[in-house]
């Protein structure tokens, strides 16, 4: 068996990996997925401690994180969609107004 | 070197390189293709990790439904390339350094507290299956449970409401007035 800290170090990548294209990139939908990278990056920690700890808490937590995930991205492509409309850009530099 | 190991490294690597094929691609649709590949090695971690309902969950949820959403709509927007011009000299040095900090720093955590990481056992025969989730998803956890629905009835409400055409809300507003 793999020790433990090996997944809670990958977590720790894919999440400094995540935050790196929140940061770097301009392109919204590239930072939309960056965020879902954070997400799995959390995910996998609650994965690895569940079964560190031999409860289900952390798994039935993931489950509920995967919802909320899935309610994240619907609402926010839609958000994406219409300032696509509105700006016919979705670079985040060009959006500097709350007006739309 | 144990089995284990050996897949355990690759897995990682495939992961890695995939994330970092997602971030630096400069077409959003190859960004999109690589987070699924992303997801689907995350799943093969949960089924090591003794989670089966969790990994089949994760591609169906994520790998199935989330990315091809955002692959409609990038293919609706025909934004694959969008997102060319320059950010300020100095953000992606500070974005990396700050990148590096992080990582440095977890990386030193979990190294120090190597120790206090029990070691594991091999699993119990049924931990994790569907059936102990499904009991403790309704029993303990019933009322988020609940919640969560509530939440993505609200986000459906939402989407169409966002979503709606130009037309339709003239129209509306003309009927009012």
């Amino acid at each position: 068996m793999v020790p433990i800290y090996y997944y809670i170090a990958l977590s720790a990548i894919l999440f400094t990996l995540g935050s790196l294209g929140v940061l770097i990139r301009r392109n919204a939908i590239i930072i939309f997925m960056s965020v879902e990278l954070m997400l799995n990056a959390a995910n996998l920690a609650f994965v690895a401690f569940a079964r560190m700890h031999g409860g289900l808490s952390g798994q039935i937590f993931v489950f509920f994180v995967m919802a909320v995930a899935a309610a994240e991205v619907a609402v926010g492509l839609a958000l994406i969609v219409k300032i696509f409309e509105t700006k016919h850009s979705i670079d985040i530099d060009q959006m500097n107004m709350m007006k739309g | 070197m144990s089995v284990d190991l050996v897949l355990f490294g690759g897995l990682a690597l495939v992961t890695v390189l995939s994330a970092l094929g997602m971030l630096f691609s400069r077409n959003a649709v190859y960004s999109a293709l690589y987070l699924i590949f992303n997801f689907s090695t995350v799943a093969v971690f949960y089924l090591l990790l003794s989670a089966p309902f969790i990994a089949l969950a994760q591609i169906t949820v994520y790998a199935g439904a989330i990315m091809v959403l955002f692959l409609f709509v990038i293919m609706l927007l025909g934004a694959e390339q969008a997102g060319r011009t320059q950010p300020t000299w100095w953000m992606q040095p500070l974005a990396l350094s700050l990148a590096g900090i992080l990582i440095l720093e977890a990386v030193y955590l979990i190294a120090t507290h190597r120790s206090s990481f029990p070691v594991l056992q091999a699993a119990m025969g049924d931990f994790g299956n569907p059936l102990q989730i499904g009991e403790l998803l309704f029993s303990n956890y019933l009322l988020a449970f609940e919640t969560v629905a509530l939440l993505l009835l609200v986000a459906v409400i939402g989407a169409i409401f966002l979503s709606r055409g130009r037309k339709a809300r003239q129209t509306q507003s003309e009927a009012k007035s």
